[in-house]
């Protein structure tokens, strides 16, 4: 019954949206308060539908209904609890639940919070959130629906793939999902605008907090992603190129070139038009990412088993959405007036560099992802694009971007003083050199490492100049420093914040894939081996049950100069159901580095040896050092979400840049 | 357009849209250029079995990928050291791998791996590419066992674990 009455509220919900996709937009146009205030209910009611239907669905888990044909396939009555409730989501029908239930949570969020947005631009905002919600509603009804019964119900079910059983994986995909359809609202408060043919710097200071929230989603679900790749696949490696993880990626880089060239508009009321297009195009590289994901077109390391028939349903689906919005654009941009002037060296010059380089290395990613693709299509034969490429192309447009990247935040206003700026970063620029030779003197390259370390340098000392300098450190009295400290604006801390993070992350990037230390070998107990100066001794493999798995359980002793440091237990889980293996590997870490061990196979004995077993040891430096640095990147980001700019919301249209002074005490 | 001096007094719309064309140009094209030397050298071609064995364009010494089933009964392990075959059903490819096998191999399923063709019909893996998903055939092989004229219907739903090796 409870699995009906979910049906039935999605299907309710699909009429909400429907109703809240077409009626705020006649209000609209025709000046209706009533019919535009329409879209506030309707957007609240279709939230609490869609969360109706999703919590029937996580119930008919908890409770392991296998009558439902979705949790006879993805559910098993012995799983621990924690993966009964991310079950809801391992699936397609059921991650498709969750999409429209984040969609539908933004959209009641707009609703509920969006109280000083002119009635208008609300209602044609809510306006496109609903035919976003109604398209992807009709394709869970239509073709994905998780409530279909079984007859008769099976007496347990399938399980959930036991590679997806994991606390990692369990939150990736809704913080993943966050940050995709979060990006819906930008593309939202875009379209509106075109309709309204009117952008300015209150629009963007309306858009900025949106588009930072669903970032910083993104940006938490990508790491997860990378680190349980990392710890679960063992393959030492933690991040592939696949295409895949590539979809997540495309959008996560134009998000962050709109959130800076949202800046220029809010501040300078210029880039209104590109600002608008990079809203539309990062909405519908996710959309995008949905489908590439969803319909198995790619060959990919991640691909399910998948529908074919759903992928067309969400490629044409991503058609009419990008299309329409597109020719939207193509129709209103032209009458957009250009906004303020500025210097190409300005800090607004700085980030259309910043927005070029993103973009670029958007373009590479793309190209390089849908490329099998074409080739496939025009039938020249099947091909893959691997990181070699990605090593080619992406990595050298992202080497001057994080040069600039510490620059940028230096640079004034319309125009700039590059001398200027150059003479300020002095210290930073020897520190930077000492550090590159130092580097270069311990580890003796390859120079292109030693370089990236010096980049990472670079822009942790570039951005510390910068904070340095607007609290005057060392320059006014330290009571003074701390005042200016304290009276920086949240916005300019999580600028910081995330920019000295983005140096963390090039530094753990680098040193991982340079001077990574990996041993294969088949091993017999009481065998050692030596790596990156650890000592790693085989002691025994031995069979152990877990809850609902048997595992084969390494016993590796590690010892450093004949000091004992860890001992390692990597696994090899052989689950029933379903049929399969996972490798857990063993990670020793220092935060420095990663000593890493990996069980394989049973070897066969050598002759006249005994019989061992593969094992594979990484001793990875500084790779911990990647999600540290994006989990201090997301908080910059969340920093900056509490500025109170944001919070005491944007000001009426032509009081703005004198909003800070209205409310005392805010933060 | 008069001559620039050091010190103009306006920047104007036309000449910041020229340096913004300007810059973008010259972004995209090295972009551009950067991306097609990488095409060049770093394309992974596929290969079925049959493909290696009739085909004579098959390069020597470069990063390929090569697909099908793991023929039953093939799989070898000598020290860290694998060696098993990959059959399409027409023609069979022997396969060497140093490492750990991703948690699906299994024999009689479908695998790709990348490599570098050392012999002819001999081909040394560097990666052998998991799939999460035990009935998930990568469409590689499924589309080579097609042209090899063996495809059975059931297999594209049950993944290839029974039956397929001859």
């Amino acid at each position: 019954m409870i699995a009906e009455a979910g049906h039935f509220a999605l299907v309710l919900a699909l009429c909400l949206a429907a109703a809240q996709a077409t009626v705020p937009l006649f209000g609209a146009a025709r000046n209706d308060a009533a019919l535009m205030d329409m879209g506030r209910t309707a957007a609240v009611t279709q939230f609490v539908f869609i969360a109706a239907a999703f919590f029937s669905l996580m119930h008919a888990y908890i409770v392991s209904d296998f009558s439902v044909v979705n949790v006879a396939q993805n559910s098993h009555s012995a799983k621990p609890m924690l993966y009964k409730v991310a079950g809801v989501w391992s699936n397609h029908e059921g991650s498709m639940v969750l999409w429209v239930l984040i969609l539908a949570l933004f959209g009641a969020a707009i609703a509920a919070f969006g109280r000083n947005l002119p009635p208008a631009l609300r209602a044609r905002v809510l306006a496109v959130q609903g035919m976003i919600g109604f398209a992807f509603l009709l394709f869970v009804v239509a073709t994905s629906n998780p409530f279909l019964r079984l007859d008769p119900a099976p007496v347990d079910g399938n399980g959930l793939n036991p590679i997806l059983q994991d606390p990692g994986l369990a939150f990736h995909p809704p913080f993943l999902y966050l940050g995709y359809v979060g990006f819906s609202v930008a593309f939202a408060f875009a379209v509106a605008a075109l309709i309204e043919g009117r952008v300015d710097a209150a629009w963007a200071r309306w858009v900025r907090p949106w588009t930072l929230a669903a970032w910083c989603a993104l940006t938490l679900g990508i790491a997860l992603g990378s680190w349980w790749a990392y710890y679960e696949l063992g393959w030492g490696g933690f991040w592939f190129w696949d295409p895949v993880e590539n979809a997540s990626f495309m959008p996560w880089l134009a998000g962050t070139a709109l959130l800076h060239s949202a800046i220029v508009v809010e501040k300078r009321d210029a880039l209104k038009s590109w600002t608008i297009l990079l809203a539309i195009l990062t909405f519908v590289l996710a959309m995008m990412g949905t489908f590439l994901v969803r319909s198995g077109v790619l060959t990919s390391v991640h691909t399910f088993a998948s529908d074919p028939t759903r992928g067309l349903f969400i490629l044409a689906l991503l058609l009419v959405a990008a299309g329409g919005s597109l020719g939207l654009y193509a129709l209103r941009a032209p009458s957009m007036r250009m906004g303020g002037l500025f210097a190409p060296i300005s800090r607004e010059g700085g980030l259309v560099l910043n927005n070029l380089l993103l973009g670029t290395a958007t373009a590479t990613v793309l190209l390089g992802t849908l490329y099998p693709l074409v080739i496939e299509a025009v039938g020249a034969g099947k091909v893959s694009v691997g990181a070699p490429y990605y090593n080619l192309t992406f990595v050298p447009i992202m080497a001057p971007l994080i040069a600039v990247m510490a620059m940028g935040p230096l640079l004034a206003w319309k125009r700039g003083d590059l001398a200027g700026v150059l003479a300020r970063l002095a210290a930073a620029a020897v520190v930077t050199v000492l550090v590159t030779g130092t580097t270069f003197a311990f580890t003796g390259g390859p120079v292109l490492a030693v370089l990236g370390v010096g980049l990472a340098a670079w822009l942790a000392l570039g951005t510390v100049t910068e904070l340095a300098e607007r609290i005057r450190l060392f320059r006014a009295p330290p009571a003074e420093t701390l005042r200016r400290l304290g009276g920086l604006p949240r916005a300019a801390i999580g600028m910081t914040v995330a920019h000295g993070a983005m140096a963390v992350i090039v530094l753990g990037i680098t040193a991982s894939s340079a001077w990574q230390s990996e041993r294969i070998l088949a091993m017999t107990p009481g065998q050692a081996v030596e790596i990156a100066g650890y000592r790693v001794t085989l002691d025994r493999v031995e069979r152990i049950p877990g809850p609902n798995y048997l595992a084969e359980r390494a016993t590796l002793t590690v010892t450093r100069n004949g000091a004992p440091v860890t001992v390692l237990r990597p696994e090899k889980r052989a689950f029933t159901t379903p049929r399969q293996t996972t490798t857990e590997a063993a990670i020793h870490t220092t935060f420095m580095a990663d000593l890493y061990a990996v069980l394989g196979d049973p070897t066969a004995p050598a002759p006249g040896g005994a019989a061992g077993w593969t094992v594979r040891l990484y001793h990875n430096p500084l790779v911990p050092w990647i999600w540290i640095g994006a989990v201090i990147m997301v908080a910059g980001g969340l920093v900056s979400l509490t500025d109170r700019r944001h919070r005491v919301g944007a000001p009426s249209r032509k009081a703005r840049g004198s909003a800070d002074a209205a409310v005392p005490g805010a933060a | 357009m008069t001559t620039a001096r050091p010190r103009r007094p306006a920047f104007t719309r036309r000449r910041r849209r020229l340096y913004l064309l300007g810059a973008a140009a010259v972004v995209l094209g090295l972009a551009a250029m950067l991306i097609l030397n990488a095409f060049e050298d770093n394309l992974v071609f596929f290969y079925s079995p049959t493909d290696l064995a009739t085909r004579t364009d098959v390069p020597r010494d470069r990063l390929i990928r090569i697909g099908g089933l793991v023929e039953k009964g093939s799989v070898a392990r000598q020290g860290a050291e694998v060696r098993f075959t990959v059959t399409d059903t027409a023609n069979r490819l022997a396969v060497v791998y140093r490492g750990i096998l991703p948690d699906l191999f299994r024999e009689g399923q479908g695998v790709v791996a990348q490599g570098r063709l050392t012999a002819p019909g001999t081909f040394e893996a560097r990666e052998v590419l998991a799939k999460h998903d035990e009935t998930y055939m990568p469409r590689e092989v499924a589309d080579a066992i097609k042209r090899s004229g063996q495809w059975k219907e059931s297999e594209g739903k049950a993944g290839a674990g029974t039956g397929a090796t001859p």
